[in-house]
């Protein structure tokens, strides 16, 4: 196992080269100079003359060739240097990072938590009661959760919320661990949204796990030996079963990381999405550039924390 | 739905004469939901053909006389912030979901099926740079990838259905490589070899051909993924041009403070793309059931 892990981890190298080759490339290209939006600003308003615009160029290493700009990058960021604005001096991608991770890690561990509660159940209850009315009302919710598009739910809940609990996005986000009520009162409809979403594939996955297991002969045997449904369900069928809904759990949160874009939009959270939509909207390319590459090398890693924990629940898994 | 055991289809005279029609009636009575999907979806492609002659208004005409004008015998689903008829902006914008999403998912999975199956072949150097290239793409979130490509290129419905190729690609690479890997260890390809058949032969005689039933289930799974991020890019302003009548563009033009006064804009849009994704889902399932009953998730 541990040279499974350290193979994975060595084959992280080239996939961050590579993204960081995509990145940089697509950034690079995308139409809109950034020396030019320094000097005269959104709206076109300012003034310049030759010597400003080559002066800023320089400051943000413009002027140089394409390759010598991506190494310069690369040296930085191998120095754990992720670099700053091009426009908000104040702004580094470190601090921006550090301030907005956790907002959006914790709007994804409520999100993964709220589905995994309702999806659970209901997984386990429609395998149980397989082909009963039950069932096709719980298939018919799960199947809604994936095809309503979350920013669909997403605005249906604001507006919603509006007009009956006069609940606006905040137009301030309150911290956690000074204000962890209106903490929660502010990140709980986002995180209903995302979980709509995810609910569907969790309790999919749940309920054909179960069924699986449910066939198995030592659930015949625990029936036979006159054991209540109960225990047989819980304690039998579903810590067997549970594997599956495990990995696809981790395998959401890997996803909402840097895939919450939308809901973060839609709600005003200031998380990692809002910081890459604005960046990107404003052309600031160190910034972009940095931010998508350590969200992708976390995405990686929780992904390979996923396959190791997989493992060690589960010893049958051989790794390759 | 679970337990239907893989019943044969017969060879009936029927069937030799009308092969196609024979799978459809076969095919609905063992899937009926599936039938449903699929019916809905032809559906919802004939209204996007005939979208000029079955819109009863002009999709683009501003009339001051129909702002937020409540569903009528004259507007059936109302007017929007400017007048403009929801209805017909709703038939004109299933064009945009259904082509930008048919064509992107057309060639992305198309890209991504060969790609993964010359990849499980070749194998060695080749298929590890490709995997290490399909690692990155997907560490991207979607949407972002999406924005970054359709910043990059500008916004027209070409460059989104580029935007989503690029998006689907990596995905299917992955599905088609792990068919392939199986297939290649068949019997009939060693069978193929033995008898000198060379490389490309056996790529397109052999793993192609039998790769076809996951090709038409990704086709079918990732179509909703394809309709749904193009109706997100839409709505964030990066998608179709805003001239464009587009489900996700009509969402986003909804407006939190207009939800009082004209709730029917911020949700029959959504219907809509829920709709088509409904369809889709039903049709995908029953499809992988039928085809491929191994690959069931759930």
């Amino acid at each position: 196992m541990t040279v499974y892990a350290l193979k994975r981890l060595f084959l992280f190298i080239p996939t961050l080269i590579i993204v960081s080759f995509v990145i940089f490339g697509v950034m690079r290209v995308i139409p809109g100079d950034p020396a030019l939006l320094v000097l005269v600003g959104d709206q076109g308003e300012g003034s310049y003359t030759q010597e400003e615009y080559d002066e800023v160029k320089k400051k943000l290493g413009l002027d140089k060739p394409l390759v010598h700009q991506y190494v310069n990058w690369i040296g930085r960021v191998l120095k754990l240097e992720f670099g700053s604005s091009f426009f908000y001096h104040n702004l580094t991608v470190a601090t921006e990072l550090k301030a907005r991770m956790p907002v959006t890690a914790q709007l994804a561990i409520m999100a993964v938590v709220i589905s995994f509660i309702i999806a659970v159940p209901l997984g386990v209850l429609s395998a149980v009661r397989q082909d009963t009315l039950f069932d096709y009302v719980s298939k018919a919710i799960t199947i809604s959760g994936v095809a309503m598009p979350t920013f669909w739910v997403g605005i249906l809940i604001v507006f919603f919320s509006a007009r009956f609990f006069d609940y606006l996005p905040p137009l301030r986000y309150a911290d956690l661990w000074e204000h962890p009520w209106h903490n929660l009162q502010q990140m709980i409809f986002p995180a209903l949204a995302l979980a709509f979403n995810n609910m569907a594939f969790t309790a999919r996955v749940t309920r054909s796990s179960m069924l699986e297991v449910l066939r198995e002969d030592y659930i015949r045997t625990a029936r036979s030996k006159g054991l209540v449904e109960m225990v047989v369900v819980f304690r039998h069928a579903l810590k067997n079963a549970f594997l599956p809904v495990i990995t696809v759990s981790a395998w959401q949160f890997s996803r909402l990381i840097g895939g919450a874009v939308i809901i973060e939009v839609i709600f005003q959270v200031p998380g990692v999405g809002r910081l890459l939509i604005e960046s990107v909207l404003r052309r600031d390319l160190d910034f972009v550039q940095s931010i998508i590459l350590v969200t992708a090398g976390l995405v990686l890693v929780v992904n390979l924390v996923t396959d190791l924990c997989y493992g060690w629940l589960n010893p049958r898994v051989r790794y390759a | 739905m679970e337990f239907n055991a893989g019943i044969a289809i017969q060879r009936t005279g029927v069937q030799r004469a009308y092969p196609v029609l024979r799978a459809v009636v076969d095919f609905s009575r063992r899937k009926p939901l599936g039938a449903v999907g699929g019916a809905a979806m032809v559906f919802f492609i004939i209204i996007a053909l005939g979208a000029n002659v079955i819109s009863p208004h002009d999709a683009r005409k501003l009339n001051a006389d129909y702002v937020f004008a409540p569903p009528s015998s004259e507007r059936l689903l109302g007017g929007d912030s400017v007048g403009r008829d929801v209805l017909s902006r709703l038939i004109f914008g299933s064009r945009v979901s259904l082509g930008v999403g048919l064509a992107s998912v057309a060639l992305g999975i198309s890209l991504g099926a060969l790609l993964g199956i010359v990849s499980a072949y070749l194998g060695g150097t080749f298929d590890l740079l490709v995997q290490r290239v399909v690692d990155a793409f997907l560490a991207f979130p979607a949407i972002i990838l999406g924005l970054t490509i359709v910043s990059v290129l500008g916004s027209s419905v070409f460059n989104v259905i580029l935007a989503l190729v690029f998006v689907l690609t990596p995905g299917s690479v992955r599905t088609a490589r792990s068919q392939a890997l199986a297939i290649k260890e068949m019997d009939y390809v060693l069978a193929a070899r033995a008898v000198g058949a060379d490389s490309w032969r056996i790529v397109m005689k052999h793993l192609v051909p039998n790769c076809m039933a996951i090709f038409i289930i990704l086709f079918t799974i990732t179509l909703g993924l394809a309709i749904i991020v193009e109706s997100s890019l839409s709505f964030l302003g990066v998608g179709v041009p805003p001239n464009v009548p587009s489900w996700g563009g009509m969402l986003s033009e909804a407006g939190a403070g207009n939800f009082d006064r004209a709730p029917w804009l911020a949700i029959v849009p959504g219907v809509a793309i829920s709709a088509v994704v409904f369809a889709v889902n039903f049709l995908g399932d029953a499809l992988r059931d039928v085809l491929d009953p191994r690959l069931r998730m759930g």
